[in-house]
């Protein structure tokens, strides 16, 4: 029994230890452990400007745009705090939309983010299309309630 | 030899003896029960359940990658808890038993990264991303290779039962960081539909579909790894009498040459 509650001790006080290890290294690491930063963070100057980087957040409604050359896209990521105008060239994923979400990665060039390569990011939820269009007219009429 | 009955208890089966027929015996019904819920769920979830507003029917990858990956993180944390017990208890049948686990998580952890890199494609544009949910679940695929392939390279039972004990019990720590990582880090995989903590942000039929798929493994995992723990039982305590005689009995006459040569 000494010997059973010794080795109880032993592998307890081990995982103990690997987990506050693990807790140190990870918030050590806080910043490189980020897929993407959010615009609030790129203004406030928390992201690396000057090296490719990945932006993550809404694209903002009306903002998407075509260039005449028909690949080249403009839109505006956004956090509903701050707002980063982006160029891309290249196909879009079927998920990107106005109003969802995305991630984008390239690099900040005078207050513009060329972006090489885009990602639609889904959100947790799940429901059938009728659903989504009653959620979409009940907020359309909690609008128009509130004008 | 044997200790006085002290009525029916349910530690006798931790002994391999008495444990190798109950499994035997459980097995087939566990499978029974995983072939019919997995056709419940997967009717439920490619008939029943109606399409995704922003996804269509990609979605329905759901009924697959969700309940593999749980599967994947959930059997992990038993066998580290197999190890812990084994290594504190000294008890024969905990390391046969965390390591008939072992190559089913990883088939759970492969099939949920493979069919996570199937959808990622068509919603995300990407098959794969470097954030911190996918890295730390490829992390434990190579903690599962890791386990398997030290408790197997390692010819002492005994010391690869140890050392497989230590990767599990080290590898735990990362299945907290899985699950919680969507939730630390801004990551390209979103947040949980379904958590005790808040109502399933998704419908019911979906919800239902995807449960069912979840208690399916469940099945599926304690029947095969039953099946799984008969043999090693069997090569674990060859030099007892009782696997003499059940070897016998299985195929006769072949139990007494190798017997005759170990």
């Amino acid at each position: 029994m000494k010997a059973r509650s010794k080795r109880l001790m032993l592998v307890g006080g081990g995982v103990a230890l690997l987990i506050a290890a693990v807790a140190l290294v990870l918030s050590a690491f806080q910043q490189n452990l980020v897929f993407f930063h959010t615009p609030s963070e790129v203004a406030e100057g928390k992201a690396p400007v000057g090296k490719t980087f990945r932006i993550g957040g809404m694209v903002e409604d009306g903002s998407i745009a075509r260039e005449a050359d028909g690949v080249t896209v403009r839109f505006a990521i956004t956090d509903t705090a701050k707002v980063i105008p982006v160029t891309y060239k290249g196909t879009l994923p079927d998920l990107f939309k106005e109003g969802k979400g995305a991630v984008v990665q390239g690099k900040l060039e005078a207050g513009v983010f060329q972006a090489s390569e885009v990602l639609a990011k889904h959100d947790e939820n799940y429901m059938p299309p009728e659903a989504a269009h009653a959620v979409e007219q009940a907020q359309q009429a909690a609008k128009t309630l509130s004008q | 030899m044997t200790r006085p009955e002290r009525g029916p208890s349910l530690w006798r089966f931790a002994a391999p003896q008495h444990f190798y027929p109950l499994a035997g015996r459980l097995a087939p019904w566990f499978a029974a029960l995983a072939a019919l819920l997995t056709i419940a769920g997967l009717w439920i979830g490619f008939v029943v359940a109606p399409t995704d507003a922003t996804q269509g029917q990609v979605y329905r990858v759901i009924f697959i990658h969700v309940p593999a990956a749980w599967m994947s993180m959930f059997i992990y944390l038993i066998m580290a808890f197999w190890s812990a017990v084994g290594l504190i208890m000294n008890t024969r049948l905990s390391f046969v038993m965390s390591q008939a686990l072992a190559p089913t998580g990883a088939m759970f952890c492969f099939v949920a990264l493979w069919t996570g890199a199937l959808w990622g494609k068509p919603t995300w544009g990407a098959y794969w991303v470097w954030d911190a949910r996918l890295t730390s679940q490829l992390l434990l695929l190579f903690l599962y290779f890791g386990f398997i392939a030290l408790t197997r390279a390692i010819e002492d039972p005994r010391r690869g039962d140890r050392a497989g004990a230590i990767i599990a019990l080290v590898g735990a720590v990362n299945v907290p960081i899985i699950y919680f990582s969507v939730q630390w880090w801004n990551t390209l995989h979103q947040g949980a539909s379904v958590s005790v903590t808040k109502a399933p942000s998704m419908a019911t039929t979906m919800l239902t579909g995807m449960l069912v798929m979840a208690i399916a493994s469940w099945m599926y995992t304690i029947a095969v790894v039953l099946w799984r723990v008969r043999p090693m039982i069997l090569e674990r305590e060859r030099h007892t009498e009782w696997v003499a005689a059940e070897l016998d009995r299985l195929a006769p006459g072949a139990a007494r040459k190798s017997g005759g040569r170990a």
